[in-house]
């Protein structure tokens, strides 16, 4: 067991993967001499060398190309996209040609590679540098979308990702690169499509994804301590597939349901969760099902307009005090 | 498509650097893309084939004489006017218009369609209907041929229009960087779809004019022409085989018909197809064989076995069934299903 950075955890999550396969693969921008731009792939351009590990020309769209054609050949590539915002500059691969393939192809071809990127705000980079794009990635039919909130599940949803047959958007959060977690020596492998239990609660079931877990945990406590509401808190991790089954049980059980999303508010990764739960488990609620998001607006660069935008503990607390209280708004 | 002819042969024709066994193949090819491209428009209006199409008809010579050159095991990566580079593979007809008529027979059960016609067997790696997509992909199974050390070139076909997107600029310069083993071909027809190249392009040749930017070759041959598109593309193999990096081939041509199957093509210059169809590949590549001395009853022999393959493979596709139901949901995922929860 060591304590390790949301960072480290990344580096150490591909070296594990090149280890185990040959075929495994690593290019994008920045990311191998100098390490990646946020230091989350110091050590593999030394460890592996530069024919595994590739610097690439800033071409988003000749870097998830390149990847495709190797996956669809018989290597397992990791791409990196430096920010989650790059995304747009390449969103063919994303949205019409990897998740196509197979399906296209009649299951001739298939596209088992990784595209890693640098999601969501809270550094202070304004709007084209700070978003929040897992729901642009939810939405397509033959992609998996993950999101790990700890180091642990870095590495071990990063391990599951690599040797998916499938193209796993994987998201990581920029404003949890620092942050330090338990995690156990040894191989590390996880299972995508699980959601986690981070907090046992009975009163209410707060579904959370990336940086947002962290504050719903400390908006959780505060509900407890100062409001007497006991929430369950479930770091959602996969959004595709989805673990239904871990939500809805929930909700069973607490009747209430609250999501607390990084995304702009409309069609945000809660809206289709909402859906299923008002669909599949209506009776079971006590109340309305309440999103907390960012709202319908680009992020701004102030630091305190930012931090006004995204959901934190404080206002996850207000929020769900409020309405738990029977407040309609 | 597979399958040498042989026959008699007149003496002193092994002299030529082609030799008349891959000239009568180059040929052979080039009538049965030809055959099998009119029957895809004579099934359109007959309401057989649905969605669009787009033909290569009057573009058979680059199809084929790129083919004859690749080795089994190579590469290709086509776009949605892709029909003829699937056939020249060896594709069977039956195949490629079963899936234009969207039947159980055709190469992807009707899932893919016209525009994305794919046979893994013989190395068809897919059409690609987004322009300049499958430049970079094309990149991506060259790396795998480095990185693993195998010998395989990768080649990639695409139109004058694709030089103008962003994606062709990206993986020219990514396989000089990375020095790969793949060949883009591109077929300068003259027209990106409906607009002449010509009054969207800064430069003459929309490709050959862009390689020394990528400190590449400019490279521009007859693409009408089978033995010129065979000979430019065997020496682009081979530089990609010994580790020489990437070539761009733009070949000059010219599509007899429309864009696709909604275009009547009216915006051409009065004579203009008259003067091209005087340079038609078949024709040209007729005349060829008569000079090099083989014999109309061998030439005549091809162009009756490929109107009987083309009817029997009418026939095959009338008589298969639809895509059955249960392959509307197979395939999303790899485990086989579509399944995104639990």
């Amino acid at each position: 067991m060591a304590e390790l950075t949301y960072r480290d955890a990344v580096a150490r999550a591909i070296a594990q993967e090149m280890e185990r396969d040959e075929n495994v693969v690593f290019l994008g921008e920045d990311v191998a001499k100098a390490g990646g731009v946020f230091k989350s792939t110091v050590g593999l351009y030394e460890k592996f060398g530069p024919r595994r590990v590739r610097d690439t020309p800033i071409s988003e769209q000749a870097i998830l190309g390149a990847a495709m054609g190797a996956a669809m050949t018989g290597l397992r590539p990791i791409a990196e996209i430096m920010f989650a915002d790059f995304v747009a500059v390449c969103f063919d691969y994303i949205a019409n040609e990897f998740p196509k393939l197979r399906y296209m192809t009649n299951g001739q071809l298939g596209c088992p590679l990784v595209v890693r990127t640098g999601n969501g705000g809270g550094a202070r980079f304004g709007a084209q540098h700070s978003q929040s794009i897992e729901n642009w990635t939810m939405m397509i039919p033959g992609l998996k979308v993950v999101a790990p909130s700890s180091p642990v599940d870095v590495i071990g949803l990063m391990a599951a990702a690599v040797r998916d047959d499938n193209p796993v958007i994987f998201h990581e959060h920029k404003s949890l690169y620092a942050v330090k977690g338990e995690v156990p020596d040894g191989e590390i492998i996880d299972t995508l499509g699980t959601a986690k239990i981070l907090r046992p609660g009975k009163d209410a079931t707060i579904l959370a994804l990336a940086l947002m877990v962290p504050r719903a945990l400390a908006a959780a406590e505060t509900l407890a301590a100062e409001h007497g509401i006991d929430c369950e808190v479930i770091d959602v991790r996969s959004l595709v597939p989805l673990d239904t089954a871990t939500i809805l049980a929930s909700v069973a059980k607490t009747g209430r349901l609250f999501t607390v999303e990084e995304n702009p508010r409309l069609c945000g990764w809660g809206a289709e969760i909402a859906s299923i739960v008002a669909d599949e488990a209506f009776w079971d609620l006590d109340g309305p099902i309440v999103r907390i998001t960012t709202p319908h607006i680009p992020l701004p660069a102030a630091d305190h307009l930012e931090d006004l935008a995204l959901p934190n503990a404080p206002r996850i607390v207000e929020k769900i005090s409020r309405v738990m209280n029977g407040s309609k708004r | 498509m597979s399958g040498k002819h042989t026959g008699s042969r007149k003496a002193g024709l092994s002299n030529d650097d082609i030799g008349p066994e891959t000239r009568l193949e180059l040929y052979r090819l080039q009538v049965e893309i030809r055959d099998c491209e009119k029957r895809a428009n004579d099934l359109f209006f007959q309401n057989l084939i649905k969605g669009t199409s787009h033909l290569s008809l009057g573009q058979e010579a680059i199809a084929a004489g790129v083919a004859m050159a690749m080795q089994p095991g190579d590469k290709s990566f086509c776009t949605y006017r892709g029909h003829a580079h699937t056939l020249a593979r060896g594709v069977p007809m039956e195949q490629v218009l079963g899936e234009l008529m969207l039947r159980d027979v055709g190469l992807m059960r009707g899932k893919g369609g016209s525009m994305h016609l794919t046979s893994v067997e013989h190395g068809v790696m897919g059409s690609y209907a987004i322009i300049g997509a499958h430049l970079p992909i094309a990149c991506g199974s060259a790396w795998r041929a480095q990185y693993l050390g195998q010998k395989d070139v990768s080649v990639c076909f695409f139109g004058d229009g694709t030089t103008n997107i962003g994606a062709f600029h990206e993986a020219l310069n990514f396989a000089a960087i990375w020095k790969l083993p793949v060949v883009f071909i591109c077929e300068n027809n003259l027209y990106m779809e409906y607009t002449p190249i010509g009054d969207v392009t800064a430069v003459e040749h929309p490709a050959a004019d862009r390689a020394s930017a990528y400190g590449l070759e400019r490279i521009v041959v007859d693409g009408n022409d089978a033995d010129v598109v065979y000979r430019t593309a065997q020496a682009a193999f081979v530089k990609a085989r010994d580790g020489g990096g990437p070539s761009l081939i733009e070949c000059m041509t010219y599509r007899h018909s429309g864009h696709s199957r909604a275009d009547p093509a009216k915006y051409r210059p009065e004579g203009e197809l008259e003067k091209w169809l005087e340079r038609d590949p078949v024709k040209i590549y007729r005349e060829r064989l008569r000079e090099f001395g083989i014999s109309e009853a061998e030439i005549t022999a091809i162009d009756a076995e490929s109107k009987r393959k083309v009817e029997a493979a009418t026939e095959l596709c009338k008589a298969s069934p639809p895509a059955p139901a249960e392959l509307l949901t197979t395939d999303v995922y790899a485990d086989g299903g579509w399944s995104w929860r639990n």
